[in-house]
């Protein structure tokens, strides 16, 4: 096995708040890692450090051995990361399907065979391919805007598998998502690691969800890192039990 | 759409091309000069739209590009270069500064960056005025030549408004093609999420100085068909009072939509001649009109439009759920 993402000694602070304090880990390569924690514990913060929306004050991250802190998300993701966002980011103003060919078409050619190749850049029939995977085919050429927040969490989901990623970074997937739909992202998310031995790091807060669904959990409490370990192990760590529940 | 819809539209823009060719042969010169004006203010509309409208950065500056592409073809031309020579070093030369004018989008958005295009403007307007050995200042450019195209002369009004239009034309094919290609998507992108957009691999630095210098090297092309159009050019009709007008016609024509720079130059260019059968009014009027019509519809005369179709096909498409509701209820 090899990591795919190696995290290490990763700190940011804002002002004099140490909103992650030293946190390292690696994650191999067909691993789905959990990422829980309390509110405020630093995980998204942690994902923006990772992805260079944000500047890590210290620390450095590497993608397949190479180190990429500093690279712009925009460069991140032509390496083959992306990422969903906790906040509903889909651009409400175009179909579904053309949603999924943006996400796709910056990893076809340079800007300037995109410029004069096809309007599609050649990606309809893989972005059908991703609207079937995620039973949306119903909604194909609806505008995003008009979808249901499920639908629009599915259709995000959906987006950062568009460049076929080796490493996915999934912030809250399963916030506001009914039950059936849930079990169908699941479900869905479970195949593209089989399959295509996509890596997956999840930040929920969706404990069976969490549970069930990865091979190996982390817990953060206030910036650092407070157990590591199989569902199983963490479940029944007391330290994790105390930060979630108090005394 | 659906397939009927098309053929209506293709023969609806069929209509108006062959009257904007038919239509303006019994003009006067005066006429024909005012729709020759349309031509050309539309070209710079088109580009402040695509800067503006699809990759949503404010910019108070086209006015100054179309008064850069405007001396770049009056120097040339009387100079006795040809106009098309003019018109390459106007679209490069609109091109670079409208790169350069697009870093501060990089740092700043909206207000401030309408802030900081429109001191670009200021500066334009002082290098027209104020550089004699170039443009010479005030005393203005006269005696500007019309183009020979394709061998035709284009001195009398109607051979030149037949030139502006074929260059609207043109340049409606190009935009139309660009933001139908990955790039238009990118620009729509930057407008409605640039963080997402980013995520997405979307260079979204490249793309904004992009939309900044295509749109500027549009009002470049403006610039040098509007020179051989007055035949005479000082620094006045470039000043700020141009740039806002730019701005009037893409917000009020529909900012994003294709066509909608279209109508905004009409209104802004045709409703004020209408208007004055009213004499000392037709200002007053014509300002009126436009604040009445903002009011009434924020996202321009094609959003009323977009409104209705949208209204239209959620219509259609409850109704469809409420038939399949009902056959689902009354099904055995």
């Amino acid at each position: 096995m090899t990591a795919v993402l190696e995290v290490s000694n990763i700190k940011k602070s804002f002002g004099g708040i140490k909103a992650v304090d030293g946190v390292s880990f690696d994650v191999q390569e067909g691993e789905i890692l959990g990422l829980i924690g309390p509110n405020g514990c630093g995980k998204s913060t942690l994902f923006n450090c990772i992805l260079g929306q944000l500047t890590p004050t210290d620390g450095e991250v590497k993608v397949d051995g190479k180190v990429v802190t500093g690279l712009r998300p925009s460069e991140l993701n032509r390496l083959g990361v992306s990422r969903t966002f906790q906040l509903l980011q889909v651009f409400p103003k175009l179909s579904v399907r053309e949603n999924l060919i943006l996400a796709g078409q910056e990893h076809q050619g340079n800007m300037v065979s995109r410029l004069f190749g096809p309007s599609d850049a050649g990606l309809t029939a893989a972005a059908d391919q991703i609207i079937g995977f995620f039973k949306l085919d119903h909604l194909a050429t609806e505008t995003a805007g008009g979808l249901s927040y499920g639908q629009q969490k599915l259709l995000d989901a959906a987006m950062a598998f568009m460049g076929g990623p080796r490493l996915v970074l999934l912030d809250e997937p399963a916030g506001g998502v009914n039950l059936t739909m849930l079990g169908d992202l699941k479900e869905r998310l479970a195949a593209i690691n089989r399959e295509k031995r996509a890596t997956f790091v999840v930040i929920e807060h969706n404990m069976e969800f969490v549970m069930s669904l990865c091979t190996r959990v982390m817990v953060m409490a206030e910036g650092r890192l407070l157990a590591m370990g199989t569902p199983g192990e963490v479940r029944a760590n007391p330290a994790v039990i105390e930060a979630y529940l108090g005394h | 759409m659906t397939a009927i819809g098309k053929y209506w539209r293709i023969a609806l823009g069929v209509a108006v091309i062959a009257a904007l060719i038919i239509v303006p042969m019994n003009f006067n010169r005066y006429g024909l000069y005012i729709l020759s004006q349309w031509a050309v203010m539309t070209i710079a509309a088109m580009g402040l739209n695509l800067t503006l409208g699809y990759a949503g950065q404010v910019s108070l500056a086209q006015g100054a590009f179309v008064g850069i592409g405007a001396y770049a073809a009056a120097i040339m031309t009387t100079q006795g270069m040809p106009l098309i020579v003019a018109l390459g070093v106007a679209i490069v030369l609109c091109f670079a500064i409208g790169w350069i004018l697009g870093y501060p989008a990089l740092r700043v958005q909206h207000h401030y960056l309408a802030f900081v295009t429109l001191a670009f403007s200021t500066l334009a307007f002082l290098v027209f005025r104020n550089e004699d050995w170039l443009t010479k200042g005030i005393y203005g450019i006269s005696n500007i030549p019309r183009p020979n195209v394709l061998g035709f002369a284009t001195n009398r009004p109607l051979p030149f408004y037949y030139f502006c239009l074929g260059s609207l034309g043109i340049v409606s094919l190009v935009m139309w093609w660009l933001i139908r290609s990955p790039w238009g998507r990118a620009f729509v992108a930057l407008r409605e999420n640039p963080v997402r957009a980013l995520s997405l691999g979307i260079d979204t630095r490249r793309y904004t100085l992009m939309a900044f210098a295509i749109g500027s090297a549009l009002g470049g092309v403006a610039g040098t068909l509007y020179a051989p159009l007055t035949q005479y050019i000082d620094p006045v009709p470039f000043n700020l009072s141009l740039s806002l007008d730019l701005l009037m016609m893409v917000i009020v024509g529909g900012s994003g939509f294709f066509f909608g720079p279209f109508l905004g130059a009409m209104i802004a260019v045709l409703l004020p001649e209408w208007l004055r059968f009213t004499q000392g009014y037709y200002l007053m009027l014509y300002a009126v009109a436009v604040m009445l019509l903002l009011i009434y519809s924020p996202t321009g005369i094609l959003g009323i439009l977009d409104r209705y179709l949208t209204e239209r096909r959620t219509k259609a498409a409850s109704a469809l759920r409420a038939v399949a509701k009902s056959r689902l209820e009354t099904a055995p």
